[in-house]
């Protein structure tokens, strides 16, 4: 009853969020860490509860801010049904990805190396194409119209932003519900133990990345609608893997809220870094990279950990 | 455009730069293929190594000469390295050392960024654009001294590897942790001297690399994954693998950008890691030292 209360108030305080906050500044920081929550907790269905982690997730989100531009720009195709084809397309480059590297059974670093090279062919690809308009990438035109997702402030993007957010933390409240979502940590625990006991291991992992890169998928039609822009190095390069991925892993692994958490506080420190030692180049990846390290070191739980454990504590005071 | 007389130089110069990745795949075959330990920030120390070797030759110093310098700094930074965050962070898990190094590389990289912000640097040496005839291609003279170094340092890494106590300490620890340090193995120590000796190869790669070249923040990028691939191919902690494999990419790499253009043929590196890791994860010779 009290987590029910407490999810209440947070999503009515989210709601409330852009007649408080008139700033467009903190409203797109606040965007970026709702963007990345998304995909944080894409990457977490498949990294954290299946224990599959993925260095590509660049593929997923550049096929799906590819996808939404392209038939957006070509063939006039309303972005809101784009976004629809953006998660449609994210999940089917994650079923073949998938499948290819699951079929052949690799796991942990074999797995997070293909994931890595597929992202790399996939950014070849796009620069080398016709279609994605090659290095230089695509400009989506500006025509402001809710029925065109854009919107002439922050707030609208704000609020659809913070709808695919909810959704991310319902999907994975599902998850961690669902039979599905059992099998998914038996199989992140001990992959032969799993198979032994009659859990189909190939079906379960599919499933997991093609929900994992149709979610990664949205983030990217979203950053492409959000920014207006994309190109083969914003889409598939290795910054936006490497971006998702910490997302999680500060935040806490297989768990519901830790992508959240985890975005707020590294989006958090890299603009505190920021403010602290000036806007030189690199400055904030220097931040994010030691602030892996440290988690990895120190907190292996993720932020979610140190909740828990607090809580547990403060139970305990309360209760003498 | 299939004429053997643009081929073939093609080619040569394909085995040449193969070299060069065979160079840099050397140090990390030591560190992925024998210890396991998939390190992220090997291109990120060999970024380390070419500004090392850089800033020396900004004091005067010639590359060739800098290995002297370069080749212990950049030991003495891996054992470090591997001493003080690698190890300790990894908790002995796969997955963490993965991130560890992951996160270790973004620092490095950023690091360089800031210091010496993007710019693209090269240096200048009176051999710079000299030129070798072996008689179907002209070699620029760097190439064919990277070529040659390659050589000897596989040699000098299997010779280590296969021959010494050190070498023997290493292998059991490749194989068996617990059993290594029963029998008094400093297992942490020995991890620490892999990382360093992979890393120093990185030194010699970086000076030899360098006169034919160039140096940026993200030059690592161009090699992290071409290493992983010359290792998984040439099967993992194999030397002799490891050398033939950097050849083939080096070669494949020239050809393909002949045949495909310059931007899809670098397409046939990561083509043939993809397809290595799902039908021969031992890779093409499978030959393992430990």
């Amino acid at each position: 009853m009290n987590a029910r209360l407490v999810m209440a108030a947070g999503l009515a305080a989210a709601l409330a969020v852009p007649y408080l906050v008139r700033s467009d500044f903190w409203l797109g920081f606040l965007i970026t860490v709702l963007l990345f929550a998304v995909m944080g907790m894409a990457w977490n269905i498949l990294g954290g509860y299946a224990g599959q982690f993925s260095f590509g997730h660049a593929a997923f989100f550049g096929t799906g801010a590819y996808a939404a531009a392209v038939l957006h720009i070509g063939f006039g195709l309303n972005p809101w049904l784009g976004l629809a084809v953006a998660a449609l397309a994210g999940g089917l480059v994650a079923l073949v990805i998938g499948y290819l590297s699951f079929r052949y059974g690799l796991r942990g670093s074999y797995f997070a190396l293909i994931t890595l090279a597929f992202a790399e062919v996939l950014r070849i690809l796009a620069n080398w194409a016709e279609f994605t308009g090659g290095g230089v990438g695509l400009y989506v035109p500006l025509k402001v119209g809710i029925a065109n997702l854009q919107f002439s402030g922050k707030t609208g993007y704000y609020y659809v932003a913070l709808g695919f957010a909810v959704l991310s933390l319902a999907v994975g409240w599902a998850l961690e519900h669902s039979r599905l979502g059992a099998q998914l940590m038996a199989i992140r625990e001990n992959e032969d133990a799993a198979q032994a006991l009659g859990v189909d291991t190939f079906a379960c992992k599919l499933k997991a990345i093609a929900l994992s890169g149709a979610l990664t998928g949205i983030g990217g039609g979203f950053y492409t609608h959000y920014y207006l822009y994309i190109d083969p190095g914003i889409a598939y390069g290795p910054g936006v893997s490497v971006e998702i991925l910490l997302v999680p892993i500060i935040g806490g692994l297989g768990t519901v809220f830790g992508p959240l958490l985890g975005s707020a506080v590294l989006h958090g420190a890299g603009e505190l870094a920021r403010r602290l030692m000036g806007d030189a180049p690199g400055l904030n990846l220097i931040f994010y990279g030691v602030l892996l390290i440290v988690m990895v070191r120190f907190m292996p739980e993720g932020l979610m950990g140190l909740v828990w454990r607090l809580r547990r504590r403060w139970r305990r005071v309360a209760d003498a | 455009m299939l004429d053997p007389i643009i081929l073939l130089p093609a080619a040569i110069n394909g085995l040449t730069m193969g070299a060069v990745y065979a160079l840099v795949a050397l140090g990390l075959t030591l560190i992925y293929g024998v210890l396991h330990i998939i390190n992220f920030a090997h291109g990120s120390l060999l970024m380390v190594g070419l500004y090392g070797a850089f800033f020396l030759h900004r004091a005067g110093l010639d590359p060739y000469l800098a290995l002297v310098v370069m080749v212990p700094a950049l030991f003495f930074t891996g054992y470090a390295l591997q001493w003080s965050v690698i190890g300790k962070a990894s908790h002995g898990s796969d997955q963490n050392i993965l991130l560890v190094t992951l996160g270790a590389s973004i620092v490095i990289e950023n690091l360089a960024l800031y210091f010496f912000s993007a710019d693209t640097r090269t240096i200048d040496t009176p051999y710079s654009f000299e030129m070798i005839d072996l008689g179907v291609a002209l070699v620029p003279l760097p190439r064919v001294i990277a070529f040659a170094a390659a050589l000897v340092l596989a040699a000098v890494l299997w010779f280590l590897i296969a021959r010494t106590d050190l070498g023997r300490a290493i292998r059991a620890v490749a194989k068996e942790r617990q059993g290594a340090r029963l029998v008094g193995i400093d297992v942490d120590h020995i991890f620490a001297m892999s990382f360093g000796i992979g890393t120093a190869c990185l030194g010699a790669a970086a000076c030899l690399l360098l006169p034919m070249f160039y140096v940026s923040p993200h030059v690592g990028h161009v090699f992290v994954l071409v290493a992983f691939t010359v290792v998984v191919l040439g099967g993992m902690g194999s030397f002799s693998g490891a050398l033939i494999g950097g050849l083939l990419i080096g070669v494949t790499e020239s050809l393909g950008g002949l045949l495909l253009g310059e931007s899809l043929g670098q397409m046939g590196i990561f083509l043939i890691f993809i397809a290595t890791l799902m039908f021969r994860p031992s890779g093409l010779f499978g030959s393992r030292l430990s």
